[in-house]
């Protein structure tokens, strides 16, 4: 590789390009020509960075200067200031909302340094689409060694002494996962990646995918060493389309290069990944269901056992792992099973992705070791919540989860005590809310998806789930009885006990956790008909307090619908005819004076 | 605007790429509703045909996952995203005033054709919620002015409505 002065590791996951990181790297790439520094400095597109609330960003290596928020407008000086004169540009550096301190160096930013980086630990460090790059950090040299030195039985050993448990959410021992299928004796086995995430505030394998293709495949190499399969699968949702495009660039680059097809490495194995694209089904992330779905038919959950490991794809033998998963098998392989678990809790552990959202400040994907608590993630790399405004509750895990209320924010980051607070790990979204969200509007958001996505299979999810949301909506409206309460708790119960599959079995788990924790705003909606949040618009009609109204007239410039009267120096007045409820005026007043 | 003339050749070159693969049916109808926009009803029949199976299977398939269509949908597709983080910043709020604005319920498209309004679980692009896609494009941190703007951008015009 070629020797550059600098390198500019420019992000260009999802996120940081749709905050505009195309534009600022053509207008950079320009000046770089025009200034002739580009031969000198380096321009390289990596994957996703995580710090995803202040792209696009920037790293400057060797330096380790880290630049956000940049703007096709900045170039001109950072090429002059920085990258000719080698002053970093102060403007463009992070500054610590506590401290207003600018940090200049990545390293030193609290949003990283709590991070241990395992499965991102190639984010932003190279180009995705560089097969050599990923080489140069190690690639490929844990399925070259579990081919060429270690055993199957070996391979299986290693990942079940690391305790590493599957990422996709139910969190069942990959090891052991394996050892399974490898004793079904069949000629044909299968190993399938699942990159169908469709939990919604989850994002954490669309950047896996996009910053670091090559170990989700070199993991998959290294389970079909492992149980002998001979064909995999992606399957990969057809909304990630910068995911499917580096996925199917690593493996047309792996291919010439021998790591995938016939006789791997000389070794005798055989081994292709085919990617199939998904076609938009939330309960395809099931796997009984995804298996039906590449099949080409309705993707519906069946009935275990048989299990996938005896009976999955076509009947056969099947491994299904979460991208994640996958992710952290190579350097399990690499490195030894005791040095994966060297880190974690006693049932769980190595590190764990999530997807940091809501209402907080430093959203994005932070990798973390387990056994961190809720406080220290949300509040040490998270960054606290912004607007001033209180905490409320912490959403783990999907649709499927839980909200974790403020006395329980201790907890720390392992499977087992998170169910015992009333969630699950899931696949890693975490969605922090604060003092203005509502509880019941939160279990009624939940249940309206579960029941859009009810494939319709059995009874108890399909018309369960369709009952809850009709009595939630009802306390919503303000049309709710005392004895609500008991019914949603019971027909939770049945649900939870009788479904088929995972999508559920779970499913009423958000109605049971905010009724656990927030009962009071369930009464307070039922007996009081009122939303102590405000969120719940059929409870609301709008009006301005004129104690606390500073006649500012903000409301009446935000409102789209001209429902606000007001003139220089007077009160302003909402017409409750108009008014759509958008809440514009309610989030832009500064002096909380509509209510 | 009428809804776009098929041209039936183009769907007989598909079934012929696709016909003789195993297992190909959701990645023929990705490529019906690809070249298409949308899967038209006539064609449940003859891609049954080329496939040996019965048009119910078809059928079937195409209405259990949200990415096949079997009405035309407009030049531009909004997606509002409902997940969880954009739901906690308000895009319920976001949703009523584009069904206002478009005049359209989801699911629905323009007479004109020229919008489909649609609502997503999630677009995996938490950071800029509340967000909309419209088309390919990314619309974040929304408000109803911003969403007026984006309308706006795509030629429709606030005077339009009533």
């Amino acid at each position: 590789m070629e020797k550059n002065r600098l390198q500019l590791m420019l992000c260009g996951g999802s996120g940081c390009q749709a905050n505009g990181s195309r534009v600022f790297q053509d207008a950079l790439e320009k000046e770089l020509k025009r200034t002739h520094l580009d031969q000198e400095i380096k321009i390289i597109e990596t994957g996703c960075n995580g710090f995803c609330a202040v792209g696009p960003v920037m790293l400057v290596q060797p330096e380790g200067i880290f630049y956000q928020k940049l703007n096709a407008k900045d170039v001109p000086e950072l090429v002059e200031e920085h990258f000719l004169k080698g002053r970093p540009v102060k403007r463009l550096q992070y500054v610590e909302p506590a401290s207003e301190k600018t940090i200049p160096k990545m390293d030193d930013i609290p949003f990283f340094t709590h991070q241990e980086f395992r499965v991102m630990r190639n984010k932003g460090m190279i180009d995705p689409e560089i097969i050599d790059e990923y080489i140069a950090r190690d690639g490929y040299f844990g399925a070259a060694k579990a081919l060429t030195e270690m055993t199957p039985e070996q391979v299986i050993s290693e990942i079940k002494k690391s305790g590493l448990r599957g990422r996709g959410g139910a969190g069942f021992p990959t090891g052991l996962k394996w050892e399974f299928a490898s004793r079904s004796t069949n000629d044909t086995k299968y190993v399938l990646c699942n990159a169908d995430e469709g939990d919604p505030g989850a994002f954490m394998d669309r950047s896996v995918l996009e910053a670091d293709p090559h170990a989700v495949l070199e993991g998959m190499i290294i389970a079909a060493r492992a149980i002998n399969a001979n064909k995999g699968y992606i399957y990969c949702r057809t909304e990630y389309p910068l995911a499917l495009h580096r996925l199917d660039l690593a493996i047309k680059q792996a291919r010439d290069y021998g790591l995938l097809g016939e006789n791997i490495l000389k070794s005798g194995f055989n081994f292709d990944i085919e990617i199939y694209q998904g076609a938009g089904a939330f309960v395809c992330g099931e796997e009984t269901a995804l298996m039906r779905s590449i099949e080409g038919k309705r993707g519906m959950p069946r009935p275990r056992p048989p299990f996938p490991a005896n009976q999955g794809l076509w009947e056969k033998p099947t491994v299904l792992n979460n991208v994640e998963t996958l992710a952290n098998i190579a350097q399990i392989i690499l490195n030894g099973g005791e040095w994966y678990a060297s880190i974690g809790t006693e049932t769980s552990k190595g590190t764990k992705v999530f997807a940091l959202t809501g209402a907080v400040n430093n959203i994005g994907l932070v990798e973390v070791p387990m056994g961190i608590t809720l406080r220290q993630m949300i509040f040490d790399i998270g960054g606290g919540i912004p607007k001033k405004r209180k905490f409320k509750a912490v959403q783990l895990g999907g649709p499927s989860g839980g909200c974790i209320p403020t006395q329980c924010l201790d907890t720390p980051i392992d499977y087992e005590e998170i169910v015992k607070v009333g969630a699950i790990m899931g696949s890693g979204g975490v969605i922090v809310m604060d003092e203005k969200t509502c509880m019941v509007d939160m279990a009624r958001f939940f249940l309206d998806f579960i029941q859009d996505e009810s494939c319709g299979k059995c009874t108890p999810c399909r018309e369960g789930t369709r009952r809850l949301l009709e009595i939630i909506e009802k306390i919503c409206q303000g049309k709710g009885e005392l004895k609500d309460i008991q019914t949603l708790e019971e027909l939770s119960e049945v649900i939870k006990n009788s479904s088929l599959c995972g999508l559920g079995q779970t499913a009423p788990n958000p109605v049971l956790s905010t009724l656990r924790y927030f009962k009071d705003e369930y009464i307070a909606h039922i007996v009081e008909k009122r939303c102590p949040a405000k969120r719940c618009v059929a409870l609301l009609k709008f009006k301005v307090n004129p104690d606390l109204c500073k006649k500012c007239g903000l409301c009446f410039k935000t409102c789209p619908a001209d429902a606000i009267t007001w003139q220089k120096k007077e009160v302003a007045v909402i017409d409750n005819e108009k008014c759509i409820k958008c809440m514009s005026c309610f989030e832009v007043c500064r002096f909380n004076a509509i209510d | 605007m009428e809804p776009k003339e098929i041209d039936w050749n183009q769907l007989t070159v598909i079934i012929e790429k696709y016909k003789d693969q195993n297992w190909s049916l959701i990645p023929l109808l990705q490529n019906v509703q690809e070249t298409f926009g949308y899967i038209p009803p006539e064609s449940i029949e003859p891609i049954a045909d080329a496939l040996k199976i019965y048009p119910s299977q078809v059928q079937g398939v195409i209405t259990f996952y949200s990415g096949f269509s079997l009405k035309q949908k407009g030049r531009y597709v909004l997606k509002v995203c409902r997940g969880t983080a954009c739901h906690v910043k308000g895009s319920r709020s976001i949703l009523r005033y584009v069904k206002k604005e478009l005049d359209l319920e989801e699911g629905e498209t323009s007479e004109d054709y020229q919008f489909t309004l649609e609502t997503v679980a999630c677009l995996g692009a938490c950071f800029l919620a509340p967000t909309m896609m419209v088309n390919r494009d990314y619309f974040g941190k929304l408000n109803p002015t911003k969403v007026s703007s984006v309308l706006g951008q795509y030629g429709k015009k606030k005077e339009d409505d009533g």
